[in-house]
Parts: C-alpha cells; sequence; structure tokens
C-alpha cells in the first residue's frame, strides 16, 4: 500500500500526486517511470516520474484524465492509499551537458518538466517548447518559468495561449537558427512524429520519449514493442526514450488504438457504477 | 487394500483409475478446472494398484526425489497426513506439481507397469489429492532455530519458492522480492486458471510464510534494489536469483505488430494476472477474438489456445511448423485442446500478418511445409514448399514461440552470463559471485516447473552448507 501526501490540481483534468515511496525515492532518475494499480481490480498503467525526494522518501507523478482508470485515479485524496505501485522501470534520459530544446505536449509536459529540471541541474543549456490543445491543459508553466531556461516557447492549437500553432514552429526556429545540439521530445505521437521530421530536416538528433500501452512494464509481455531501425524493441525496458529519426511512427500510432473499444467500455461502466451509487461522494 | 497370503498384493492389472473430467463442451466455456481431481475413494483404489517395487524407477524419474511408493504407502492405509508429510519432506508444491509435471516423462514414464504392459500408476494425480488435502490436514511448520542468516530471494516462481521453503526451514531468514503484485512467477502469470486455480498457487505462498519467510511485492531487484543494497543496509548474507526467463521471442515477420496480434505472455498475462476475462469489473482488456490463430506446439500454445476458446472465439486453430508428433507440448493438454475443439494445422508456417481497413490484423499469410531431416534437437526439420502460400482469415493471433532470459537477472547483480543473458553457474547454481547462487529458467533457459524447483533446491542445499 502507497500513501497519497499530497494532490494537486493543474487544471479540470489534471493532477499530481506525491506518494510515500522511500526506496522508490532512493532511485529514480529522470526519464524512468512507474506501474500504478489502484486496487484489486485495477490495470497497471505507466506514468513518468515528474519528482522525487530522497531524503524524505517520497515519488511525485502527474496524470490527465483520459479514461476510467484515471479518472477513478483522480478521485483519490491526500491520505488515501494506492494498492501497488512498481519502479523505477525504464532506462533515465541521457544526460549529455550541450544545448538542449525539450518539447512537451499535453501530459507530455509531465515528463518534459523533470527532465528540463535535471538538464538543466547538468549545467545543460536549456530552451522548453510548451504545447497544448488549448491553455487549460497547458500545465506546469509556472515550474517551467522559474527554471533557468535559455527560451520558452508557449504554442496552442488555439492560440488562447502563447503562439497559435503546434510546437514544430518554434522548433524550426532553433534548428534554423543553430542554437541547439539536441532535441528531447514528449507528448502525443503526432507531435513526436512531426517533431522527428524537423529535426531530421536539419539533422538534428532527436530523443523521443514513448508511451506505448503496457502490461507489466518489465519486458515480460512484449505489448508495449515499437519498431526502431527496423528492430522489435520494448519501450518498457529497452525505453522509454528511443532515436526519434528511427521509430515507426505510424507502427506506433496503430498500436496505441488497439483497445479503443475496450476504452469506452470501460468508460461506460465506470459511468453505470457511479450511477448506481458507488461509495465514492463525487 | 487387496491382501494375499497376508500381504499385500497390488491390483496392477486393474485399469488406471480414469480422471474425472469435466466434459470438453461445458468445460470449453469457462475458466473453472479441467479436472476435478481424485475423490478418495480414487485416490485408494489407484494407490492398490502400486506394486511398491523395492528399487523404485519412479524415484529416479522425479526430479526432486519424492519419496513416490512410501506416500502411496500412506495413502493405501489411509494415512493422508503421513502421505502429505512424506511429498512435503522432498517438495514445497504438491498441488501445483500434481497438475503440471510432464509425468509421463518422469515418474510415471518410468513406472515399472510401463514395462509389464500395464497402465503406470497414476502418480500426479495421487499427489494432487494429497497436496489438495493441505487445507484439512494442515501442514505443521517446523523450522530449525534461527541461525542469523539472511537470504534475498529474487522472483517468486517455482524456484524462488523451493529454495525459500528449503532455507526457511533449516533456520534462514528468507525475503521474497517480486516485481509484481502478487506471487507466484509464471504459476500466477502463465498456466491458466482452469489448469491451474490461482488459490492453490496463493495457499503454496501462504504456507511459506507460516515458515517464516518475508514476501515483498512490487520490487523489481535491480532496478528498486541492486547488489550494493542487498549486501549492504539490508544485510543479506546471500542471494538466490530466480528471475526466470520471461522476455518473448518474436517471429521477426511483417506485420506482427499490428493490433490484434499478441504473444502469448502478453494474451496469458492479460487473463491470468490481470483477469482480463472480467472485464470491465477488471480494468485490463483483451481482445476478444471471432477467429483465433495460435503459433506454437508447446504447452505455451495450448494454453492459448484454450484460454481464447474460453473466451468465446468461434475458431481457435493451432498452426505449428512441424507435424502433431513432433509437439513440444505434453500430450495431455493436446488431447485436452482438440478435445475443446481446438483445430491442429500442421505443416504451417506464418509469413505475413495483414491488416483490414480498420487497422487491425485481419488475415495471415501462411506457407506449407514438409519434414526434411532431423536437427540437433532430433526431431525432423520443417523444410518450406515454394509456392504454397494461402491465406487464413484471423482477427486475433498469437504467438508462442519460446522466451529469453529476463533483461533484469543482469541488472540485479553483476554475475557472469552466457552469451543468451543466461547466468553462468557450477553444479550448486553458485554464480561467479560467491555470495550469489541462480537457478530455474534464467540458468537452464525455458524448462519445466519441477526443474525449477529442483534447481532451488540444490541452490539451497549448497547454500545451508556454505553459510552454516
Amino acid at each position: 500500500m502507497f500513501e497519497i501526501l499530497e494532490k494537486t490540481q493543474y487544471s479540470n483534468t489534471v493532477y499530481k500526486f506525491r506518494v510515500a515511496a522511500p526506496a522508490m525515492a532512493r532511485k529514480a532518475q529522470a526519464g524512468q517511470f512507474l506501474m500504478v494499480r489502484i486496487n484489486e481490480e485495477g490495470e497497471r498503467v505507466p506514468f513518468t516520474f515528474a519528482d522525487w525526494n530522497r531524503e524524505e522518501g517520497w515519488i511525485e507523478f502527474i496524470f490527465m484524465v483520459i479514461g476510467a482508470t484515471t479518472q477513478e485515479l483522480s478521485k483519490l485524496e491526500a491520505s488515501d492509499t494506492i494498492l501497488d505501485i512498481t519502479g523505477p522501470l525504464g532506462q533515465p534520459t541521457e544526460m549529455k551537458r550541450q544545448r538542449w530544446a525539450v518539447i512537451g505536449g499535453g501530459v507530455g509536459l509531465a515528463i518534459a518538466y523533470p527532465v528540463a529540471r535535471a538538464l538543466c541541474e547538468a549545467g545543460s543549456e536549456v530552451s522548453v517548447i510548451m504545447g497544448a490543445r488549448t491553455k487549460e491543459l497547458l500545465i506546469l508553466q509556472r515550474q517551467f518559468e522559474e527554471l533557468p531556461l535559455k527560451h520558452l516557447f508557449i504554442t496552442t492549437d488555439d492560440g488562447s495561449a502563447g503562439e497559435k500553432g503546434v510546437v514544430t514552429a518554434p522548433l524550426e526556429r532553433l534548428c534554423t537558427e543553430g542554437v541547439i545540439d539536441e532535441v528531447f521530445a514528449v507528448g502525443p505521437v503526432p507531435m513526436m512524429k512531426f517533431s522527428s521530421f524537423t529535426c531530421d530536416k536539419y539533422n538534428i538528433p532527436i530523443v523521443a520519449s514513448l508511451n506505448p500501452i503496457m502490461v507489466d512494464g518489465t519486458g515480460m509481455c512484449g505489448c508495449c514493442r515499437v519498431t526502431v531501425d527496423g528492430e522489435t524493441k520494448f519501450a518498457c525496458v529497452d525505453g522509454p526514450d528511443f532515436n526519434g529519426s528511427k521509430v515507426d511512427w505510424d507502427d506506433l500510432c496503430a498500436r496505441q488504438g488497439s483497445y479503443r473499444t475496450e476504452e469506452q467500455e470501460a468508460n461506460n461502466y465506470a459511468r453505470k457504477y457511479h450511477e448506481e451509487g458507488c461509495a465514492c461522494q463525487s | 487394500m487387496p491382501i494375499v497370503d497376508g500381504k499385500y498384493k497390488a491390483n496392477n492389472k486393474d485399469p488406471r483409475v480414469a480422471a474425472n473430467e469435466v466434459p470438453a463442451e461445458i468445460r470449453a466455456h469457462n475458466f473453472d478446472p479441467v479436472d476435478t481431481g481424485y475423490t478418495t475413494e480414487n485416490a485408494i483404489e489407484e494407490a492398490n494398484r502400486c506394486l511398491d517395487c523395492k528399487k523404485p524407477q519412479c524415484v529416479s524419474g522425479c526430479p526432486v526425489g519424492i519419496n513416490i511408493p512410501e506416500f502411496i504407502r500412506h495413502i493405501r492405509e489411509g494415512d493422508m497426513a503421513a502421505g502429505l508429510a512424506t511429498i512435503r519432506e522432498a517438495s514445497m508444491l504438491p498441488s501445483v506439481c500434481g497438475r503440471v509435471c510432464p509425468q509421463e516423462n518422469q515418474c510415471e514414464g518410468n513406472c515399472i507397469l510401463n514395462r509389464t504392459g500395464d497402465d503406470p500408476i497414476a502418480i500426479g494425480q495421487l499427489e494432487r489429492f494429497l497436496g489438495d488435502m493441505t487445507p484439512s490436514i494442515g501442514a505443521t511448520p517446523v523450522c530449525k532455530p534461527s541461525n542469523g542468516k539472511k537470504v534475498a530471494v529474487i522472483g517468486s516462481g517455482p524456484s524462488g519458492i523451493a529454495c525459500a521453503g528449503e532455507l526457511a526451514r533449516a533456520g534462514f531468514e528468507v525475503t521474497v522480492f517480486e516485481a509484481f503484485q502478487t506471487g507466484g512467477g509464471v504459476l500466477t502469470y502463465g498456466i491458466p486458471e482452469f489448469r491451474l486455480p490461482k488459490e492453490i498457487v496463493k495457499r503454496e505462498i501462504e504456507g511459506l510464510c507460516d515458515l517464516g519467510v518475508t514476501f515483498e511485492y512490487n520490487a523489481v531487484a535491480g532496478r528498486l534494489y541492486d547488489e550494493k543494497d542487498f549486501f549492504g543496509s539490508l544485510g543479506f548474507d546471500a542471494l538466490y536469483i530466480a528471475v526466470g526467463a520471461g522476455l518473448p521471442k518474436f517471429l521477426n515477420i511483417p506485420g506482427e505488430n499490428l493490433p490484434g496480434v499478441f504473444c502469448a505472455n502478453e494474451y496469458l498475462t492479460r487473463v491470468n494476472l490481470m483477469k482480463a476475462n472480467k472485464f470491465p469489473e477488471y480494468a485490463t482488456p483483451i481482445k476478444h477474438g471471432k477467429n483465433v490463430v495460435v503459433f506454437g506446439g508447446g504447452n505455451v500454445a495450448m494454453d492459448a489456445a484454450r484460454t481464447a476458446l474460453r473466451l468465446r472465439a468461434d475458431s481457435v486453430t493451432l498452426a505449428y511448423r512441424r507435424s502433431e508428433k513432433e509437439m513440444p507440448a505434453r500430450i495431455a493438454e493436446l488431447h485436452h485442446a482438440k478435445e475443446e475443439g481446438v483445430a491442429v494445422m500442421e505443416l504451417v508456417s506464418p509469413l505475413e500478418f495483414i491488416a483490414g481497413e480498420d487497422g487491425f490484423v485481419e488475415k495471415v499469410k501462411l506457407e506449407k511445409m514438409e519434414l526434411g531431416e532431423p536437427d540437433e534437437s532430433g526431431r525432423r526439420r520443417p523444410v518450406r514448399i515454394p509456392g504454397s502460400e494461402f491465406e487464413l482469415a484471423c482477427d486475433v493471433a498469437i504467438t508462442a514461440i519460446g522466451t529469453n532470459a529476463n533483461p533484469f537477472a543482469a541488472m540485479t547483480a553483476p554475475v557472469k552470463l552466457n552469451k543468451w543473458g543466461y547466468i553462468e553457474t557450477d553444479e550448486n547454481g553458485r554464480t561467479s559471485d560467491e555470495r550469489i547462487w541462480a537457478g530455474g529458467d534464467i540458468v537452464t533457459g525455458a524448462a519445466t516447473v519441477i526443474l525449477a524447483m529442483g534447481a532451488g533446491k540444490k541452490a539451497a542445499a549448497s547454500m545451508i552448507e556454505v553459510l552454516s
């Protein structure tokens, strides 16, 4: 059992949990993830570490409500417990000291933030591009602003904050100016795909942090397999970071949609369960 | 007990007492046990067939050396508690092994009755019968006084369980570190409920807890704790690494990553560990295929095919590149699968998975094979027949073509590995680091539950000798 120490709400759908997990806090590194199972009936869902404190023995992760499981998670409050948390899993992000552009899209901003922070701490020159559909989904802006960044770009699809458009516009500017050595991108598949295409055009290496569907997260089931440079890789043990130029994006995109029908079914079930009088207060 | 002239005389000419199997047409649609096990009358009747050999061959066929004639004698005499105690001297998991051991190649294969043209004794059934009586008999934990030594066992599969049990009984303080939320390893995520109910695995693990073994779940060795932690802050004197060979192999053919194409590990883990058959009450989903094709000929392929039937598939086809005769699966498993309605397609090999308009797998392109010369395994090698390609409709495809070493082996501690990533050990399971032992599939590659248990016992004996 893992106790929730603190719950932070960033928007209608985005939350952060701080959870007591002393052993995990001692080992967590930027770019790694954990698997959460809320209760006995729960599925195992991966979340990237947003932060941790080795002395105080806690870890944090940020999530956006997108399906039945994240909906249920969002109803938990401080002092509630989560049945199972496993981690740290995956390879840490490589912290080369150089000029970086870190791109975070949507809930990917929750992963981009600790990476940007770790890169700053490692003495790199870091620019950040934040992207979201709309202002409401632009999470962690204040935290990003507090980092010693070279540049901070903000884009929204609807223009409700920052520049109207997608992350590849500021990325293209950084590339043409020749002020970055490498790019780290995390977010929706199309965002990572087109960021990679942009980087390829300028011959700038790009690391993409992938988020395929997982079951065990320890290299045992192969559900999270992705094709990288023509080879089958497991995001959970070989990644989640891969060379974005080599990822088969269409393959990944198709696999992401494997359970769309079932996700709908799960949402309906949760709603029905809720309406018929579950114990929750909301 | 049959007595002639004041002496026991075996009814060895009687036919073997048949297993109590649920009719195929009923069991193929639920996850309940296929075989409900012997009744007491069945067990005694079968025990009365045993010749009680002076030099029992069955024991030499058992990887953990259970005193088989002795426990059968106890059944015959109606002393089930004594029979169970006899088994437990050698094996931690009678209910499990009675169900999943390949007895036909081990104890039963060695039974002298095979040579006299009679049916061998149903040793697996009898072992299971006693094992399943554990809740009513109770297992009194007998442990030596603490010797003050601490051992960490990495992995709670059959090998880890066997090792932990032996060590606890010898007076060691044992902690088992398990990556998943629940124990049992392959017994839990791999073998389906209808073949091995999870209640039984749970009960066997509780038996270990009664011996004083501690389990730490959600603990991925090599990630959450490393070698420095185990021997440093956690204060262990030795490690037993039994992380298994869980990394699935793939066919490496086009379309293998299409939605709807699974490896058996994923398909079975979703159902066995995460209970996806109870979706949406349980949150993990699974694809319910209409036409399911399973690739492979081993026990895992059988488990996947039979699981697909229970998930209400219209048709399940087992596609194998050699002929039925060469299948590595247990004969009983293949027999059960066919009885339940799994169709076997021999001598075919997949070339490509093809997507339909919705992007999900819709069909598979196959090629026919013929058998050539025997290969290293002694089985005749499948050879492709050019121009024999054909297509088969499938909306769920499952590959069950074997596994590789678990990648966490290397991360747990810097022990010497072979070129395939398996841990190198001596005959006692000792690795290149004298504080670390290893055993089970992570040393041998994918094998059986009982061999993994045997390795756990052997390593425990070596640890007891070295550390005491």
